[in-house]
């Protein structure tokens, strides 16, 4: 139960803050030195999308007194879904200005810095110096490993939430005697050759109950209350609503934590987690048509046979008249097409459709061709009345 | 029987199934059954030279494989595994095969 961060200078609170955190301040779990404490507090948010929303939102009403924020990006309309800080008046704004805004009004007492930059090995470890708390919300594995390392060479404890369609993780890492996220994942997954629809998506919801999760960790760090998540892996299954706890130990053989760390500064994590030298995408040398020449040979009433290869439920939202087969149940049902006859298949962009002629080529398929853009492309440039998802 | 947990990114190969029985004595043996009945699964479990990929953790209940006796962790009735993959957020990166 050891508070992780250092003592700081008293905080002051005035009459307005005593009233506004009255409901802290009756709790002796809080009372008046743990409210005192949140606003001593730096908090450093990586990211205000997803996790960052609600980390910002609830460290901001708890009264944490200085709250730093990372991110360079523009609210899209397909974030309001989940990234509930952000509303639909602000798409096409800056996400720091959008998140400042409501932050204040929520509490006007908040020492904002933000921070529009993308977080790099030159940067991270001058700006994690100047917190207590790193809270990771990013997005992507070189970032993880980024923030990571920084905390760890820094010593600072990084509160990490991750999450995937309906499942989610959280931990505390990077605490003196706890592990660190390279003990749990030493490596990080190569990088996927093709950007994959079928496997993205994301219950709106999700960000929201782990961003919390990481809010509380938070704050209970800066408390030295409760127990933390550090040591512990919290797994979230939101459609079976189950949470189970996975011990994580300090690996003493970890190269950034461990006791004879080899990581002793920061590294190229885009290099490390191999994206750079990628492939390009495996749908730039398949044999494709675009969507204008389809709807020539289409209004020509040629004798093509297209073959969509997205899921059921893509299908419902918009389709050519395309037979459906997903593109996972292929391989099974490959004797359902005729290889005879054109075709052209198409998914939601053109990732999935181009794995698929692949498969059909190898399996001695010869006129089978991939529509570039997907879907999407038609809608954009074919049909505008067909909806875009 | 032990029951294997199969995480989302997982669970297009295992005919959207998120346990999986297997009848095993050793984690080892239990992850070849589980590769046996699912075969597309193997790539994303195993590099090429047959190591466990090292983004992904096997637990035994709630103990990391690692520091109990690796594959050869003997189980017990009643004995969960779980394949816990690295996930990055919302984004949505899924477990890919290289």
């Amino acid at each position: 139960m050891a508070t992780a961060i250092d003592a700081q200078p008293e905080a002051v609170l005035s009459n307005d803050e005593i009233l506004r955190y009255s409901r802290h301040l009756i709790m002796p779990e809080v009372g008046m030195t743990g409210q005192q404490k949140l606003k001593a507090a730096k908090v450093l948010c990586i990211g205000a999308g997803g996790l960052g929303s609600p980390l910002a939102l609830y460290l901001t009403a708890a009264g944490v007194g200085t709250l730093g924020i990372v991110d360079f990006d523009v609210v899209d309309y397909t974030n309001l879904q989940r990234q509930i800080i952000h509303t639909t008046n602000d798409v096409g704004r800056k996400k720091l200005d959008s998140a400042a805004e409501k932050l204040k009004a929520i509490n006007p007492f908040l020492n904002l810095r933000t921070f529009e930059t993308r977080l790099t090995s030159a940067n991270a470890l001058d700006l994690f110096r100047e917190f207590d708390i790193v809270a990771d919300g990013t997005d992507n594995f070189p970032t993880r490993y980024l923030v990571n390392d920084a905390c760890v060479l820094t010593g600072k404890p990084n509160v990490y939430g991750s999450i995937f369609r309906f499942e989610g993780q959280a931990s505390v890492f990077a605490t003196e005697d706890g592990p660190c996220y390279r003990c749990l994942y030493p490596e990080p997954p190569p990088p996927g050759l093709v950007p994959s629809c079928a496997e993205g998506g994301v219950l709106g919801i999700l960000p929201g109950l782990v961003g919390v999760i990481q809010a509380t960790e938070t704050i209970k760090l800066i408390l030295g209350q409760g127990e933390s998540l550090a040591g512990r892996l919290l797994l979230v299954d939101s459609l079976a609503m189950k949470f189970r706890e996975l011990k994580l130990r300090k690996n003493p053989d970890c190269p950034v934590c461990g006791k004879n760390p080899t990581v002793t500064k920061l590294i190229d994590y885009e290099e490390f987690c191999g994206i750079r030298g990628q492939e390009e995408p495996a749908g730039n040398d398949v044999p494709s048509i675009s969507v204008e020449d389809l709807k020539k040979k289409l209004d020509a009433k040629a004798d093509i046979f297209i073959l969509d290869v997205r899921e059921p439920h893509e299908y419902q939202i918009c389709n050519l008249s395309g037979y459906l087969i997903p593109v996972g149940d292929l391989p099974k049902r490959v004797s359902e097409l005729d290889s005879s006859r054109e075709i052209i298949a198409h998914c939601k962009m053109g990732g999935r459709s181009a794995k698929a002629v692949n498969f059909l080529r190898r399996s001695g398929f010869k006129k089978v061709y991939n529509l570039t853009g997907g879907i999407t492309a038609w809608a954009e440039k074919i049909d505008p009345k067909m909806p875009k998802y | 029987m032990t029951k294997i947990q199969i995480p989302s990114p997982l669970r297009q190969y295992t005919e959207k199934q998120a346990t999986v029985s297997v009848a095993a004595k050793t984690v080892g043996d239990a992850l070849t059954g589980l590769v046996a009945q699912h075969p597309e699964l193997k790539r994303h479990l195993y590099s090429d030279d047959g190591k466990l990929r090292a983004f992904v953790n096997v637990y035994v209940n709630d103990e990391d494989m690692r520091y109990l006796q690796k594959e050869a962790t003997a189980l017990h009735d009643g004995d969960t595994i779980s394949i816990v993959p690295s996930i990055a957020g919302g984004l949505a990166d899924p477990v890919p095969v290289p």
